[in-house]
């Protein structure tokens, strides 16, 4: 799924499903992360090339989102909360914690691609804190021991 | 016509002008760096700030952007706009303390860089009014370069930051930029700019470069115009 010719064919089905309406380019970016886990250069060329907008339009919308990402992303994607109510609850042990297990920093991969550190400002479950969302599940009060549960779970998932 | 009240003076403007054109008709001047007769208004630069009167009620607003409206009242000089007007301009100043542009009208209304703005040492002199990135658009038609990623870390330049396969070298980014931030270079045959070199075409008949290949082919191609036809400079032809 990384070779250039399948990007480019997999971007122009996803164009042609969203009809090449100029407006829906973010929903449009938004499949094409979800194809790739991430925004292929080529695929951002290949949207402007079909939808007849500038790639630098495109790229400024895929720059601007922080929920694009321009770089491949590990299989599964942690974002900690570090909002005012998880960070008061402690999010930044649970961050530290993830840094140390993972070998990694928020907003880098680690080197096996199998996870990526992100940091969110709120996921609007306050009560749980501190959470930690994982892919697309939520992970709430969150403590130290959780952290290598939930963390082997996946590995051993993955493998 | 509008009829208005322009600190202090019976002014009257056509319909569906902006406050900056109807002040400066008057002969009143304001400060403005991204308001640029090429290009649409963004209200970016907010140095244009005047006050305006509605009954009792008053309040701040970009001139560059406000219609006129009939009956009212503005004032350019109150205490309230030159206030927000130096704040305006001690924030560009803390962005690009580079800026020669900036420095000078800075002097003007007697603004000074402040210790509570830290000032920035990696933006150069651009304060992202976007109005190269609108010449582009607009007037060239190519859409070489845009504003990329957001909040302190914007920055304009081609997509990717790469040389730009359909940028023409035309310099209409750097004709518009009120703080000539972008860089370009022409030296007879060759002309950089935006990372990228271009090939300069001679005229046919005095052998002066004048422009770069690409933008002559792409006006040819716009235009239908042998290209042979414009390979002769303006003052040749």
């Amino acid at each position: 799924m990384s070779k250039v010719s399948d990007i480019k064919l997999k971007t122009k089905q996803i164009v042609k499903k969203h009809k090449g309406d100029k407006s829906a380019l973010i929903a449009v970016l938004q499949d094409i992360q979800e194809a790739f886990n991430y925004l292929p250069k080529e695929a951002l060329i290949t949207v402007g090339a079909a939808m007849g907008i500038p790639t630098s339009r495109v790229y400024e919308v895929a720059t601007f989102y922080n929920a694009f990402s321009l770089n491949p992303r590990g299989e599964h994607i942690v974002k900690i909360c570090v909002g005012t109510a998880c960070h008061v609850r402690g999010a930044s042990a649970i961050l530290d914690k993830f840094e140390r297990t993972l070998l990694i920093k928020p907003g880098e991969t680690n080197q096996d691609q199998k996870f990526s550190l992100e940091l969110v400002n709120c996921v609007g479950a306050c009560a749980l804190g501190p959470v930690v969302v994982i892919d697309t599940e939520y992970h709430g009060q969150m403590t130290m021991a959780k952290v290598d549960k939930i963390i082997g779970k996946l590995k051993e998932g993955a493998q | 016509m509008v009829n208005m009240i322009i600190d202090g003076k019976n002014i009257s403007a056509p319909k569906d002008t902006m406050l900056l054109e109807a002040i400066r008709g008057a002969g009143i001047s304001v400060p403005t760096l991204c308001a640029h007769e090429a290009v649409s208004r963004s209200g970016s630069c907010r140095l244009c700030v005047v006050e305006i009167k509605k009954g009792n009620r008053s309040r701040i607003v970009t001139s560059c952007l406000y219609g006129v409206e009939e009956g009212l009242v503005v004032d350019t000089k109150s205490d309230r706009v030159l206030n927000v007007r130096r704040l305006v301009m001690e924030l560009l100043l803390a962005r690009c303390p580079e800026s020669d542009v900036l420095q000078k009208m800075a002097l003007e209304m007697g603004a000074k860089p402040q210790s509570r703005f830290v000032a920035d040492t990696d933006k150069g002199k651009c304060i992202l009014c976007r109005s190269c990135v609108r010449v582009c658009e607009e007037v060239v038609g190519v859409s070489a370069i845009g504003l990329f990623a957001r909040g302190s870390q914007k920055t304009v330049g081609p997509p990717f930051h790469e040389q730009s396969d359909v940028c023409i070298g035309c310099g209409a980014c750097v004709y518009v930029c009120p703080t000539g931030h972008i860089e370009m270079i022409s030296t007879g045959e060759k002309r950089k700019i935006w990372g990228r070199r271009f090939k300069m075409q001679p005229c046919d008949k005095c052998g002066k470069y004048f422009a770069p290949v690409d933008q002559l082919k792409f006006i040819s191609k716009k235009t239908g115009v042998p290209f042979k036809e414009l390979s002769v400079c303006t003052e040749c032809r």
